[in-house]
């Protein structure tokens, strides 16, 4: 079976976001993989181990990406692709991404693209659904389980906490939610072996694209933090006494219930 | 310059979803004294058209077909696409849910279009309205516009006030027919898993527990008081990686972002990923044994205690609250 998935390199989920001259800042941050790109990497890496096949994962961004497409290798991808767009671009939005990754993925005959079903930056969860559009095959998001017996399909979806049981088949591209699986650690073995695994660079010339096709539809104004929250009040007194005055702050002060 | 503006319907269990309404005030916005028109997508949904028009909708088109009873990304697409065609309108308004984002992509994808997810505030009209929607899962917000083409928005639950009810307003109501086919997924079943029946994203009070709640058993309190608020329960990461819930109620920066009226975080030490989820929630109460726990920092009200001494407290007053007033 031949496996794609797209990852995305984030912030550490531990980061605090500091702005300054309108951007925000990256020096000194650590960068992880997009957790719910983990989750499609250990299910790709599953897929693979149960049908044959090979897993490669595809990232678009700058050099720095490669240490979380050697990290993707060490948990048992098979080949990893980074598209540079560092030279050529100025600004991604989520229709020059998915169309520069359906311009990579479309003469892959790909049976299976796995990604996260949104990434925790930027959380707009559109590049999976586009990409599949862009390739004509169909797709299912949010899966938290996935079976594959030949072509035919049988997948568990969360809606908004309910389960759907869904019925497709490949050719597909499913984006993955937590609970998928547990996403394993790169073993130092793996780590090892990630070194000499294949990782192609491509430029968007490569893929012959033009600028201009991929210029964004979606501008970004400004980037703001959220006002400060205050510390608020920590209720003193005989506990039962602290409970009757909290219903009646909220009653009657903030006025929530 | 007045627009044009779709707003997809949401339906479930046989009902608008308040989502709904919320994405018609904020066509509004973007219409800038425009038409805003409905659309209503299912087997049988034109009973529901008059209440889009009560709460601001000029007017309403439905497609009415039986593959269109379950929610599939082909089959809505084909029929809102058909909508589109019909009325070529200058923005498109959807809620942020889990049809709003599984459906949005694929239709900005056909109308090559940008799409500007989880706006959770609007700021100007018409031409020059601006969109601010959470990044990093509101540790950070961004302004942004659709640079040209159509200006598509999904619309992030219980953040737009939507229109007052009108009942004396009206509007025409019409259908369009399209054959829907090839739907290459099947919906076999639904599995009902949320406990209160409450969507977490919707709801307007969430009773939330950590590794404070010690079990599974722990979060039957929360679950009564939830109920009785009629709220949900979400947990945080440490509470699901514990086995003591499932993972979709995990609130946090991996999970989902939720921002009711009423947050109650139980036994939650207040990680900042947690705090990521939740922070932007109108007022937060914070319980727990620790005086020192992070999320006393965002909370507007805490109470140092056990959680099973307090929640029992908390239902027992909130019914007598109840019974008085």
């Amino acid at each position: 079976m031949n496996i794609f998935v797209l990852v995305k390199r984030t912030f550490d989920t531990e980061e605090k976001i500091v702005i300054a001259n309108g951007t925000i800042q990256e020096d000194g941050a650590e960068f992880i993989i997009n957790p719910y790109d983990e989750y499609a990497i250990e299910e790709a890496i599953q897929v693979r181990d149960a049908q044959g096949g090979k897993v490669t994962v595809v990232t678009i961004g700058g050099e720095d990406a490669e240490k979380q497409l050697r990290t993707a290798l060490a948990m048992g991808a098979d080949e990893a692709v980074l598209i540079n767009t560092e030279d050529d671009l100025d600004e991604l939005d989520q229709y020059s991404t998915a169309t520069i990754l359906a311009e990579y993925l479309k003469d892959k005959e790909a049976d299976l693209i796995l990604a996260g079903n949104v990434a925790i930056d930027g959380g707009t969860g559109q590049v999976g659904p586009r990409v599949a559009d862009l390739l004509g095959i169909n797709y299912v998001t949010t899966i938290t389980d996935l079976e594959i017996e030949g072509t035919n399909v049988k997948i568990v979806r969360d809606i908004e906490g309910d389960s759907e049981i869904i019925e497709t088949s490949l050719p597909l591209l499913v984006t993955a939610q937590q609970g998928l699986n547990e996403p394993r650690y790169p073993s130092l073995p793996g780590i090892m072996k990630a070194k000499k695994k294949p990782l192609a660079e491509l430029e968007l010339d490569d893929l012959d694209i033009d600028e201009d096709d991929v210029e964004i539809k979606v501008e970004t104004i400004e980037i703001f933090l959220p006002p400060q929250k205050a510390a608020g009040r920590v209720l003193e007194g005989e506990l039962s006494q602290q409970v009757k005055e909290l219903v009646n702050l909220l009653h009657s002060e903030a006025k929530v219930v | 310059m007045a627009n044009k503006v779709l707003v997809l319907g949401e339906v479930r269990d046989g009902v608008l979803r308040n989502v709904t309404f919320e994405a018609i005030a904020a066509a509004k916005q973007i219409a800038d004294g425009g038409e805003v028109v409905g659309v209503l997508l299912g087997d049988s949904v034109a009973a529901l058209a008059s209440e889009l028009i009560t709460y601001g909708a000029n007017r309403v088109v439905t497609v009415e077909h039986p593959h269109l009873k379950s929610y599939t990304s082909d089959g809505y697409s084909q029929a809102f696409l058909a909508v589109y065609e019909q009325e070529k309108p200058e923005g498109i308004v959807i809620g942020h849910t889990s049809l709003g984002k599984d459906l949005s992509p694929k239709l900005a994808s056909r109308l090559q279009s940008g799409l500007i997810s989880d706006v959770t505030e609007i700021e100007g009209a018409g031409d020059n309205a601006v969109f601010i929607r959470p990044i990093y899962s509101g540790k950070a917000f961004e302004k942004v516009k659709i640079k040209d083409g159509v200006v598509f928005v999904t619309i992030r639950p219980n953040n737009i006030k939507p229109l007052d009810k009108n009942a004396s307003l009206t509007g025409d109501v019409s259908s369009v027919s399209v054959d829907v086919q090839n739907l290459r997924t099947i919906i076999k079943e639904v599995v009902r898993k949320a406990s209160t029946g409450v969507d977490l994203s919707e709801a307007k009070v969430v009773v939330s527990g950590g590794r404070g709640v010690k079990s599974a058993e722990g979060f039957e309190p929360l679950k009564e008081l939830a109920n009785l608020l009629g709220g949900a329960v979400g947990a945080s990461r440490g509470a699901c990686d514990a086995d003591y819930c499932d993972y979709s109620l995990q609130i946090g920066q991996t999970g989902k972002v939720v921002t009711p009226d009423l947050y109650i975080a139980a036994g939650i030490s207040g990680a900042i990923q947690h705090l990521a989820g939740m922070s932007n929630s109108k007022v937060i109460v914070a319980i727990n044994k620790d005086p020192d726990a992070n999320i006393f920092k965002v909370a507007d009200y805490g109470i140092v205690g056990d959680l099973f001494e307090v929640i029992p407290m908390l239902i027992e007053e909130f019914k007598a609250l109840k019974v008085n007033s």
